[in-house]
């Protein structure tokens, strides 16, 4: 079940998985895949199991079925860096391929991955804006935001009491202007809302964070958001 | 009998001693180049009996090079066994150098070890790792003639036993000549552990008993004021523990966590008129703090301390005369050790008082002390060795020089941990420690070990050697934090998940104060001083260790016999009489379960006696069967002795209710989702050098992604589920927080034995438990319904819609 929310007067519908759907562009939109991070943790010495692309992959494909749109968008920071490329296994790099050939799909560059990996095909970008959305890895500085904005970058996670303590999960974190998603990849992990970094984006009034729970969303004000101090118990 | 040369002879004169039987025995042991392990009880001379033969071997032949290693489970023992060993060192003018070596040693010190061996060496398991890890562990060993292993008991069956079994393996390899002296309290089979120590060697150490101490005196306390019907922390008794500890020299006074240790020491303040020195002793206190606390002790300048299991081990505490043990002991071999802390002289009497917490525990102390008396004691758990940690070994083995795998699973199977592990197992884990170990082979590139032209293997890179150091060890802490006054003096550290539960503002009693909680500065709690009695306090997971099965089976014997029954208080006595009435006994075979109305709730009573950590996941289980039986069940909690659930509905056919094929595809589905698998999976992880230990003080400060193992564990279990880790962490739930083994054992004997009895109201056995409700977290919860809870109480909540219902659907922002 989805969640269907708006930013600057623009219907979106939030899925679970953490992905948003723009019904009048029949857009797909993801954020931070982090594609090869775990191959990154590898060629460190850190053996992390490496099906991390694939798990990623294959949520996205799933999306792709669900929602069947006419063109994906990933926000910035798909691949965890720049020799994501050269590490990728053959047949994680022929899945991505299929999978981008198939619709239109777009690139926004974002920190870890200013050059996107050739031969994956698809579009790139710096950013997109239509309608009265801007879809962008990092936020633009408030004073010059004419529009409503969509970015990654951050992987918003909160933390809420509930009846069993404290549960924490990734989240989309927004306000009537302004929404940044959470991150998609398999490995991306998170950073606590209330964390300076991304709290500044937001006023402390209209803030709302839709924390993702295994088939639903649930949304919290931001006022009953809580500190994540690690090790809480998760869903993601 | 074995006799001593001089000066030893004249030493022991002088100081009023004379050779035990069996310190001569280890000298006649050792001079024929045999290996032993000694069983003694506290206060026998061990220490000085594992010593003498090696100080007296190094006076009549001085020599260099590192002649004896003692491994010891705790660095303070390290420590104090290297005083006492320095006394006649220094009183016989021996040319004979004794160190330490352990974490804390720094590192130049560390270096000229290595340069320039002692002759004895004291270290942990950990640091014997390390050491094994060098290159030049070969010469360094290469003149070992004794190996001494402190505390034995303790370290056998625990991961950081695995470690040093393999370690032992190891110097066997390195130092064949070297004999082994074990030293351990009073266990239940001497030849087991035997065969443990020998890792490596052919035949098992001969095994020396101790003299036969005294028989403790144990008493129970039996306070004026009426006994609880839950709890542990014996408020009630306070007066009496007062003037227990006003009346004795020195006390110890025990208590199973460290959150009772805190309660009992705040409350003990309250009545303490005289002023008697009372500290507090546990491990989340900051070292500075407990060796302040231990000196003291040491000195014989505190009347009383307030202790958790910190103090268990063999450390000589001084004058103490009396152990005061808070809250039942678990088990009889507990039991006896901390008893052992009073008195360590083996002649007279140790002295001790025992204080239920509530009528169970009264039943339980009465249990382990007849169990102490009859000199019974628990057998020890004995799990196979941990994978983790075996590849923890292979990885700093080859950190050493290259290694033959087919040796190397010789050498591994010697290890009684390892002992059935089979080459496939053992290839899995060597082919983890290389590649990762997955059905990808997407790492060939960044192996972390190679082979040589002649198939040995070796270390790839500088990089693994590093991690290799860093990592070492089988400790996995909790996530910890700081405790700190604002710009001010650091308390201790505590539990990440403690912290979880404060909000700014909320009080909580911790180091002996009360503290207000002020928020985090990164790692660190920030507190200020408060005042009021109010404060929560600190609840702590250490230490809370479900009692033993030997335990049990006399509690159970305890209720049935009803002609004992006189041994117990008024209260107790009307209380297991009124139970007979209203319901009946749960006996020693077989199973009670009671179902009654409660509360518009029906409930389910099952005495089970199978400690706390099987009736947890006997609870998951049976809810799950009821839930499909239509019962509608809301929650359970789970004591040592018993598990109460609660539904709509009644439960029924308690035969198929409790049928061992709960064990199978529901335990399975249950436990591959559960907190407890990602904890032991993380723990797994972290060992086996998967993901790097969280060394506290080197996080990294400011904002910062985390991404927790719970995210490598989700991807593992998709793509790979069989693989070593995973299995690994499966293996470690079953025999720990899951406790499977003794659920099924419970589950067997209960077949056809089951006792039903309808109820109408609740029975005076039940109460305890039930009193238990919403203190204990009601495990099993389901995320999203406690996410959804929780936005619902706020009348938020994201009534998500399906595409086609669109009028039903509000713009939520």
């Amino acid at each position: 079940m989805h969640a269907r929310i708006t930013l600057e007067d623009t219907a979106l519908f939030a899925d679970p998985a953490g992905a948003l759907f723009w019904p009048a562009r029949k857009t797909l939109v993801v954020a931070d895949l982090h594609l090869e991070k775990g191959s990154a943790f590898a060629a460190k010495g850190v053996p992390l199991p490496p099906w991390d692309t694939r798990a990623t992959l294959m949520r996205l494909q799933s999306l792709v079925r669900k929602y069947t749109p006419e063109r994906v968008v990933c926000l910035g920071d798909s691949f965890h860096d720049k020799r994501a490329g050269e590490r990728i296994a053959p047949a994680d790099s022929e899945f991505l391929a299929r999978l981008v050939a198939a619709q239109a799909w777009v690139w926004i560059v974002g920190n870890h991955d200013p050059e996107i990996p050739s031969g994956i095909g698809g579009d790139v970008a710096a950013e997109i804006v239509e309608d009265a959305l801007a879809l962008r890895h990092e936020p633009a500085d408030p004073a010059g935001l004419r529009w409503g904005e969509i970015v990654g970058h951050f992987h918003p996670k909160a933390a809420v009491s509930t009846a069993a303590g404290r549960v924490t999960a990734p989240c989309f974190l927004l306000d009537g202007r302004r929404m940044v998603m959470p991150a998609f990849g398999a490995y991306a992990g998170g950073l606590d809302v209330l964390d300076p970094a991304i709290s500044r984006l937001f006023g402390r009034v209209r803030v709302r964070a839709l924390l993702l729970g295994r088939d639903r969303l649930h949304l919290f004000p931001g006022h009953k958001l809580e500190p994540v101090v690690g090790g809480n118990r998760s869903l993601k | 009998m074995e006799s001593l040369p001089e000066p030893f002879t004249g030493w022991l004169t002088r100081r009023g001693w004379r050779l035990r039987a069996h310190q001569a025995a280890l000298l006649a042991h050792a001079r024929a180049g045999r290996s032993a392990l000694l069983v003694a009880p506290t206060g026998a001379g061990k220490t000085l009996a594992g010593f003498l033969p090696s100080l007296a071997e190094l006076a009549a032949a001085p020599r260099k090079g590192l002649h004896t290693l003692y491994i010891s489970p705790l660095k303070a023992l390290a420590v104090d066994v290297h005083r006492n060993v320095e006394t006649p060192i220094a009183e016989m003018k021996l040319e004979i150098r004794a160190e330490t070596r352990t974490g804390d040693t720094p590192s130049a010190k560390r270096v000229r070890q290595r340069k320039s061996p002692p002759h004895i060496l004291m270290t942990t398991p950990e640091s014997l790792a390390l050491m094994l890890s060098y290159p030049d562990a070969g010469d360094f060993f290469a003149r070992l003639s004794c190996i001494v292993v402190d505390e034995v008991h303790a370290l056998a069956g625990t991961k950081r036993g695995d470690l040093l079994s393999l370690g032992l393996a190891r110097l066997a390899a390195l130092a064949p000549e070297a004999r082994r002296v074990g030293l351990s309290a009073t266990v239940a089979d001497p030849p087991g552990l035997a065969k443990w120590l020998a890792a490596g060697q052919s035949a098992p150490p001969a095994i020396v008993e101790g003299e036969r101490g005294a028989d403790p005196d144990i008493a129970i306390v039996v306070p004026a004021a009426r006994i609880p019907w839950s709890g542990h922390i014996a408020l009630h008794a306070l007066p009496e523990i007062y003037l227990a500890i006003r009346n004795a020299k020195s006390a110890i006074v025990f208590v199973n966590t460290r959150a009772q240790a805190e309660l009992c020491f705040r409350e003990l303040w309250k009545l303490n008129e005289d002023n008697l020195e009372i500290a507090l002793h546990h491990g989340s206190l900051a070292p500075e703090q407990r060796r302040k606390v231990e000196a003291a002790m040491a000195a014989g300048k505190l009347r009383a301390v307030v202790a958790t299991s910190s103090l268990d081990l063999g450390i000589d505490w001084g004058d103490v005369d009396l152990v005061i043990q808070i809250g039942a002991p678990k088990g009889a071999a507990r039991l006896i050790q901390r008893t052992g802390r009073a008195n360590h002289r083996l002649d007279s009497a140790s002295k001790a008082l025992l204080v239920p917490g509530n009528r169970f525990e009264m039943l339980e102390c009465r249990a382990a002390i007849d169990a102490v008396m009859a000199r019974e004691i628990d057998a020890l758990a004995s799990p196979p060795g941990g994978r983790d940690v075996l590849a923890q070994h292979l990885l700093g083995t080859a950190c050493c020089a290259p290694f033959d795998a087919d040796a190397m699973y010789v050498e591994v199977r010697a290890c009684v941990p390892y002992e059935s592990l089979s080459r496939a197992e053992f290839d899995a884990v060597l082919d983890f420690v290389a590649t990762g170990g997955y059905a990808l082979k997407a790492y060939e590139r960044y192996r972390r070990l190679r082979q040589t032209t002649e198939g040995r293997w070796t270390v790839a890179t500088p990089l693994a050697v590093r991690q290799y150091r860093m990592n070492v060890g089988t400790i996995v802490e909790e996530p910890m934090l700081h405790v700190a006054f604002r710009r001010g003096k650091r308390l201790g550290s505590i539990e990440e998940y403690f912290v979880m539960g404060l909000e700014p503002g909320d009080t909580f009693t911790f180091a002996g104060q009360t503290l207000r909680y002020e928020g985090m500065r990164e790692t660190t709690v920030e507190v200020t001083r408060a005042t009021g009695d109010d404060a929560k306090v600190p609840i702590y997971a250490g230490g809370r260790m479900p009692f033993t099965s030997e335990v049990a089976l006399r509690v159970r014997g305890l209720l049935e016999d009803v002609s004992g029954w006189d041994r117990f208080p008024a209260d107790v006595r009307e209380w297991l009489r009124l139970q007979r009435r209203r319901s009946e006994m749960p006996r020693r075979e077989g199973l009670l379960v009671e179902t009654f109305p409660h509360h518009g709730r029906w409930f389910l009573v099952a005495y089970c006696f199978a400690g706390r950590n099987a009736h947890q996941t006997l609870g998951m289980l049976l809810t799950k069967r009821m839930m499909r039986a239509g019962q509608r069940p809301i929650g359970f909690v789970a004591s040592d002795y018993s598990i109460a659930v609660w539904s709509v509905k009644p439960a029924e056919r308690m035969a198929e209710l409790f049928d061992e094929d709960m064990l199978g595809d529901d335990l399975e589905a249950w436990l591959a989702d559960s907190a407890m698998i990602k904890r032991c999976f993380r723990n797994v992880a972290v060992i086996a050098g998967l993901i790097e230990r969280r060394h506290p003080g080197q996080e990294k400060t400011g904002r910062q992604v985390t991404f927790s193992s719970d995210l490598i564990y989700d991807v593992l279990r998709k793509h790979q589920p069989d693989h070593m880790l995973l299995q690994a962490a499966r293996a470690d739930a079953a025999a720990g927080l899951v406790d499977v083994s003794r659920l099924a054992a419970m589950l067997k004997r209960a077949r056809g034995k089951i006792t039903h009895r309808r109820l109408t109201r609740v029975s005076p056995l039940a109460v305890p438990v039930l009193l238990e409700v919403g203190r204990e977290s009601v495990y099993g919860a389901q995320v999203d319904d406690l996410l959804a809870d929780a936005a619902a109480a706020e009348a938020l909540i994201a009534e998500a819609t399906a595409e086609d219902d669109d009028d039903r659907q509000a713009s939520l922002l």
